[in-house]
């Protein structure tokens, strides 16, 4: 009698918690915009203990399409939306609003032992694309050139191939790899290699170019003149109000900004 | 008397139903797979998907040619077998031939733990240590490549290969071996020409075993294969087998795009090769047990 009480307390309790509490807020998508949300909801939540936020990853793509089926409260893109998505969302009964909460940018990185240290956009392009094939030709030692470069659903991948590829297909050969740390450890231990990471996973074991002769900075990627940098988006289903509302705010807010730049992305001001 | 008539059949019954559950997630699992994946093969159009050789699934216009990754994965599995077989075998002969009890009880544990590690560790052993040293040894731009991937998933299957092997191995009949002795037979001769002979099957299916955990494996490649979606021309091109190409891209992927269902026309492929072996290796075991 004990254990069938039991089993029905457990059935009750497990029913219970599948219903939204309405201090429930839900965010999943970009693993990109992953670190910012997921310290701000941190901080967020020791101000705000009645409020509690779920911040889960899966990509810009994953975000977005749960937005449109209504399971989550704010998606994280780390691309602009598309006419696509936006199409859907409002045969769903959905009204895509954006919101910018930080800015990226992508570095592209070399080698330390590489004499190489400025590149402009179209040898980048002509990197990618596999018209330039050894270091020789931009005035470094004889060695080929190993491109490296994110695995093409990425989010990353979409800014670069929008900022320097410009569609253009890139070489067969290219490795393409699952994540930034990857990339950084490949560059890392390859004297050939050339990658592209966002700026926060930049360290000293790799050597970031100057683009255009502009190096990444939070000044040169907010005044423009660095080249490849995007924004970083939150979509919500219309403008956000209450606890959403609230937590944009935040994040918006100086204290929020201050955590976008200790995760390492550039905050709008 | 009722009471426990009635209670067996409850019994029966819950043992019958759990039996069923596997069968028919397995079928949801199938049917899944078969009505997306069958979408990719529509839009993409059946030559275009097997047989095209460029993948480009988010350049405008996409590409969905998915040879270079099934020869990939082929590539990856088969350098793993090169790597994983002699070595599992020759450890499993080791152990049950040559070695004495006290090596044997201080040998098996370590095999037995080789099994235990996570994938993942393996994919970042591979990343930040053997590639870059394969790329020293052999002086190669990259190394992360079809050996290394190889080379990694070799090591994986080693304790598959090696347990079951070993298991075979014991019951070779001991008046078998001692008949090979009498015939003035040394230790290799009786091994390779008594003991191997009689354990062919249960080495075939060891083997088969060990193909399928290669083919299958995800992290692994994903890791350290290199991810280049380009035909492998040499042991030492980096390359993409089918399972990275799925774990890496899905993800990000949009849902009800051709690139989604082109993912799951993959995951098709991806059972349709596994299916195959486990045939194949149901008709040598049937087989041999006929012999």
């Amino acid at each position: 009698m004990k254990k069938i009480f039991t089993l029905i307390l457990i059935c009750l309790i497990s029913f219970l918690s599948v219903f939204p509490k309405n201090n429930e807020i839900t965010v999943s998508g970009s693993t990109t915009v992953f670190p910012i949300v997921q310290k701000a909801s941190e901080v967020f939540m020791d101000k705000n203990p009645s409020i509690n936020i779920t911040v889960r990853g899966g990509g810009s793509g994953v975000g977005i399409s749960n937005l449109i089926e209504g399971k989550v409260d704010i998606a994280n893109s780390s691309r602009k939306i598309k006419e696509k998505e936006i199409y859907q969302a409002k045969e769903n009964g959905i009204n895509i609003y954006e919101t910018v909460i930080a800015n990226d940018a992508l570095s592209i990185v070399v080698h330390p032992s590489n004499p190489v240290s400025e590149i402009n956009l179209k040898t980048l392009k002509d990197i990618y694309t596999g018209k330039i094939r050894n270091w020789k030709e931009l005035g470094g030692k004889d060695m080929s050139i190993v491109v490296v470069s994110r695995d093409v659903s990425s989010g990353t991948f979409e800014v670069f191939n929008e900022k320097v590829l410009e569609n253009t297909k890139y070489r067969e050969d290219a490795l393409l790899l699952a994540s930034n740390n990857a990339v950084l450890s490949t560059v890392k231990d390859t004297p050939g290699a050339i990658g592209y990471l966002g700026i926060g996973f930049v360290n000293e074991s790799v050597k970031a170019l100057k683009i255009e002769g502009v190096y990444p900075s939070k000044e040169s990627v907010n005044n423009k003149t660095y080249k490849i940098a995007r924004s970083l988006y939150l979509y919500t289903n219309g403008k956000p109000k209450g606890n959403i509302g609230k937590f944009i705010e935040f994040i918006l807010s100086d204290e929020g900004q201050k955590i976008v730049e200790e995760t390492g992305y550039i905050p709008l001001r | 008397m009722e009471k426990r008539k009635i209670r067996d059949g409850f019994a029966t019954f819950l043992i019958h139903s759990i039996s069923l559950i596997s069968l028919v997630i397995l079928a949801l699992i199938v049917y899944d797979i078969f009505s997306k994946g069958y979408i990719a093969f529509k839009e993409v159009g059946f030559t275009n998907f097997i047989f095209g050789r460029k993948y480009y699934p988010t350049m405008d216009p996409p590409s969905f040619g998915i040879f270079n990754f099934i020869v990939s994965s082929i590539f990856v599995t088969l350098g793993s077998i090169l790597v994983g077989l002699p070595l599992g075998v020759g450890s499993a002969i080791f152990l049950s031939e040559y070695a004495n009890l006290k090596t044997k009880e201080i040998l098996k544990p370590f095999i037995e733990i080789l099994s235990s590690i996570p994938s993942v560790i393996f994919g970042f052993i591979g990343i930040v240590f053997i590639g870059p040293f394969i790329r020293r040894f052999f002086n190669i731009p990259t190394g992360l490549n079809l050996f290394t991937a190889s080379f990694i998933l070799g090591i994986v299957i080693i304790p598959i290969i090696s347990s079951l092997t070993e298991d075979a191995l014991s019951t070779v009949p001991s008046t078998l071996k001692e008949a090979s002795y009498a015939l003035g037979g040394t230790k290799f001769d009786t091994i390779t020409r008594v003991v191997i002979p009689y354990t062919k099957g249960a080495l075939i299916s060891a083997l088969l075993l060990g193909i399928g955990r290669s083919i299958g494996e995800t992290m692994i490649v994903l890791m350290v294969a290199g991810g280049a979606m380009n035909f492998p021309n040499s042991i030492f091109s980096p390359v993409r087998p089918l399972t990275s190409t799925i774990a890496a891209e899905m993800g990000e992927t949009a849902v009800g795009t051709t690139h989604f269902y082109v993912l799951y026309g993959i995951a098709l492929v991806l059972l349709f090769l596994t299916l195959i072996l486990t045939l194949i290796s149901n008709r040598f075991i049937k087989n041999l047990k006929r012999e």
